[in-house]
């Protein structure tokens, strides 16, 4: 039977369990959005800016385990959406994004609203599409949906210009998707699985070091299992927060830029390294002639193109995480058939007790005041509130980091934050995707004063949608991080980072229809979470904190782990970095 | 990452969907990861679904490890094969255009069929010359013409492939194309 192109982007959409989209309309789209008009089985949520659709999705997949879908029109809205696609490609995270183009014959005439979108999008997506045939449509969109999801997920844009939505073709749905170019690797090596394993069992000083590859892998369990089989520390980066209980005894928190103490203190004194679904980041190696220099490392990761890229690996597993640690630790439990070495036990001994000793002695922390609200508190009190079972999102910037390293993260796929990318203005929309995939649910986007300037258009859409997201706003009147780097490495010389209090975040609240609520002490703090936690609606928490807070502790960029600032700076410090800084 | 060895040129074959855009999806590899492209080189192979490049590329073993799993991680890209260090028969064919005075023509000539090159166009005071071979005979071509003057010069770049039988693969009847020696309006080939 034939149908026009749009209804078959729909169909297809349908047949492929989608069942939500995040769109904004326009001309090259407008064949769809018509077809939407009467088409049933798919919600469409109707954001306020494009990057919001795109950052919505990102939400949608990372809490679901699902593909997010958005769709944009040409040109215009195209670009808006770059930045989301590029964020979503940095941090691997499976979104299909369609976009409107100008029709076939019109394509390179500088068309009213063309941009070259897979010219654009093509450094910014795992793969693109230009749809020149309608009889393509199907099998194109079967194609994105593999590519997103399988190997190192990603994001896939496919092109769709007007004449092919308007014209009547065959669905053509294939049920297999077979590429002959495209086969990741699922299973791991199995001798080098047995050397890793042979590594481990020989390790005094081992270390996990875990990334979002263990929650992309849904690993979690089988990360737990060989964790506590072999009582292995484990530290997770910024991407794999909640793949391993943050309370759990073995749990060294995050690593790396401002990473925990112990963590950084572990993984520098390591001698087997055990990275799972971990892209060796520039703000976890700091730098790397002087990352876990004594460590023999091995490297798991579904992307052979992550192995050995900043740091030379010894044993490398190209494999799916949760595959390969079952491997492991059935490999494992052969090793610990014969008993460890006594030197490895007592080497084990003393490990456990240098680690204790390490945290004992440097814990996050920072100075209480009676008088102003710390943002750290109002991390810890959230995460009182809620007892790690919330969905919890982020802008970026010092907030960022004290959610990352106060929040008590307890289960995969609860957390969503710009890594990669850094993208500010990723909080509302994130987090409203992140509410769309789990209603009912609640979902707190911590985010900060400039961060959410940047996208708070979008409270209109949580309201008419119906999306109760709460947000709590660590108001600290500026760009905070950019001041703390200023502050540290540019000796106080404040340029372009105060963000004056405007505009009044309660009565912007009140302005789209949601619920605005402030904190200035202390003592309002934990009954203002309550009442927002318990306000059906939409709502901004205003917490104004203090200004002069620093996330510590801080590796300067291009420092060696082990140059952790531990405090505010003294004044040779602060020379020190200055001389060492090599960017922001 | 640390230099593991010496930079030096590799020879890569890569064979890709022969797709729209895949060109511009290599290329922009290379740009994007800050790699330098010597030379590349694209056609059809046997099957016209897929086209093989030539790519001629320096850097050291880690860069080198990179290029061929960034390569490979393109979704178009069907098989990467670093050459350099397998027994490999590389070739590149150059046009020359070289000034040609009374007084040299002689010497132009020999050199040529020292080279086996070829003269393809020639005017009272120029030649066009063709030659094929590798790098180290066509710089050496390139560097006994060059006191005599070179006008212009263009080299198609390097296309190679591995010596030896590879895979045995089953005859394939050529494709029925109406080929221009059965069109009776063709009257000579440009060879
Ligand atoms: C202001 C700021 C400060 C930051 N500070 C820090 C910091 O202190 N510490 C920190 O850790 N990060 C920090 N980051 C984040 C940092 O930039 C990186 O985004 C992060 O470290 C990358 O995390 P990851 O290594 O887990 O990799 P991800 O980006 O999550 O990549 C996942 C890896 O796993 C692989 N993978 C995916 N799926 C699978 C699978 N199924 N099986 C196997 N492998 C798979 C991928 O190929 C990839 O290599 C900061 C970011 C910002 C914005
Ligand atoms: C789109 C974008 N522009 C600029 C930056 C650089 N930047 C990083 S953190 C930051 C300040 C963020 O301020 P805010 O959201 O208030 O967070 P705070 O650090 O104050 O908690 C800036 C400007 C960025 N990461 N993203
Ligand atoms: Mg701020």
């Amino acid at each position: 039977m034939k149908m026009p192109g749009a209804r078959i982007v729909l169909e297809c959409l349908k047949r492929q369990g989608v069942d939500l989209v995040f769109g904004l309309p326009g001309g090259a789209v407008l064949p769809i959005y018509d077809a939407l008009y009467d088409f049933e089985g798919l919600r469409h949520i109707l954001v306020r800016q494009e990057a919001a659709a795109g950052h919505a999705a990102e939400g949608y997949a990372r809490t679901s385990g699902r593909v997010g879908v958005c769709l944009v029109t040409s040109g215009p809205a195209a670009t808006n959406l770059v930045t989301a696609l590029q964020d979503a490609m940095m941090d691997s995270i499976p979104i299909v994004a369609f976009t409107g183009q100008v029709p076939t014959h019109l394509i390179g005439n500088d068309a009213f609203q063309e941009a070259d979108n897979v010219g654009i999008t093509r450094p910014c997506t795992k793969h693109n599409f230009l749809v020149k045939d309608g009889n393509d449509l199907g099998p194109i969109i079967r194609e994105a949906f593999h590519i997103a999801s399988t190997g190192r997920p990603g994001p896939v844009h496919v092109d769709l210009p007007k004449d092919i939505l308007v014209k009547e073709w065959d669905l053509v749905w294939p049920e297999r998707v077979q590429m002959r170019s495209y086969n990741p690797n699922y299973d791991g090596h199995p001798g080098q699985i047995k050397r890793a394993a042979k590594l481990l069992a020989r390790a005094k000083k081992p270390v996990l070091y875990v990334g979002g590859g263990v929650i992309s892998a849904d690993a979690s369990a089988e990360l737990r299992e060989l964790a506590e089989l072999g009582q292995f520390p484990l530290t997770q980066t910024l991407m794999g927060l909640g793949a391993f209980p943050m309370e759990h005894p073995l749990s060294l928190d995050m690593l790396g830029m401002h990473g925990s103490y112990y963590a950084n203190m572990a993984v520098h004194h390591s001698d087997v390294l055990v990275a799972i679904g971990a892209r060796f980041d520039d703000r976890v190696t700091g730098k790397v002639d002087a990352f876990a220099p004594n460590a023999e490392i091995v490297h798991i990761d579904i992307d052979p193109s992550s192995i050995s890229k900043n740091i030379k690996v010894g044993v490398p597993i190209v494999g799916d995480c949760r595959r390969v640690l079952v491997k492991l630790v059935e490999a494992f439990r052969e090793e610990l058939k014969d008993e460890l070495s006594p030197v490895v036990r007592e080497g084990r001994r003393q490990w456990a007790a240098q680690i204790a000793q390490w945290k004992h002695d440097v814990p996050f922390q920072y100075e209480w005041s009676d008088d102003v609200v710390k943002p750290q508190y109002v991390i810890q009190e959230i995460s009182n509130a809620t007892g790690g079972e919330a969905f919890i999102v982020t802008g970026v910037g010092q907030h960022q980091m004290w959610t990352a390293q106060y929040y008590k993260f307890k289960h995969p796929r609860m957390w969503c934050t710009s890594g990669g990318l850094g993208t500010m203005g990723y909080g509302l929309p994130t987090a409203m995707g992140v509410q769309a995939a789990n209603p009912g649910k609640l979902v707190i986007n911590i985010d900060g004063d400039g961060s959410f300037q940047m996208n708070s258009q979008e409270l209109a859409t949580c309201f008419t949608e119906g999306l109760p997201v709460k947000t709590v706003i660590i108001n600290n009147g500026g760009h905070g991080m950019v001041r703390q780097w200023q502050r540290i490495i540019y000796k106080e010389r404040y340029s372009a980072i105060d963000l004056p209090q405007i505009p009044d975040w309660v009565r912007l609240a009140e302005a789209y229809g949601c619920v605005g609520l402030r904190v200035t002490k202390p003592s309002e703090l934990v009954p203002a979470i309550e009442k927002m936690i318990a306000t059906p609606a939409p709502v901004i928490l205003d917490v104004c904190v203090d200004k002069d807070e620093c996330v510590f502790p801080m590796v300067p960029a291009g420092g060696a782990n082990t140059d952790m600032i531990l405090t505010p700076p003294t004044r040779e410090v602060r020379d020190k970095a200055a001389k060492s800084q090599t960017g922001f | 990452m640390q230099n593991g060895s010496e930079p030096r040129k590799h020879t890569i074959s890569v064979m890709v969907e022969n797709k729209f855009g895949v060109l511009s999806r290599v290329a922009g590899l290379f740009s994007a990861r800050g790699y330098n492209i010597e030379s590349l080189s694209v056609g059809e192979t046997l099957d016209p679904s897929v086209s093989r490049m030539t790519l001629v590329v320096r850097g050291d073993e880690f860069v080198i490890e990179q290029v061929t799993k960034q390569l490979h991680k393109l979704i178009d890209v069907i098989k990467v094969t670093d050459l350099t260090d397998e027994g490999h028969v590389e070739r590149e064919l150059v046009l020359i255009r070289v000034n040609a005075e009374p007084s040299n023509r002689a010497e132009i000539l020999r050199t040529a069929e020292i080279f086996r090159a070829r003269v393809v166009d020639v005017t009272p005071v120029s030649f066009v010359l063709e030659a094929t071979g590798d790098e180290g005979k066509l710089e050496a071509l390139l560097e006994l013409l060059r006191p005599i003057g070179i006008q212009e010069l263009v080299r198609t770049g390097k296309v190679a492939i591995a010596r030896g039988p590879k895979t045995r693969v089953r005859r394939v009847e050529a494709p029925k194309k109406p080929r221009v020696a059965d069109d009776p309006k063709v009257v000579g080939f440009a060879d």
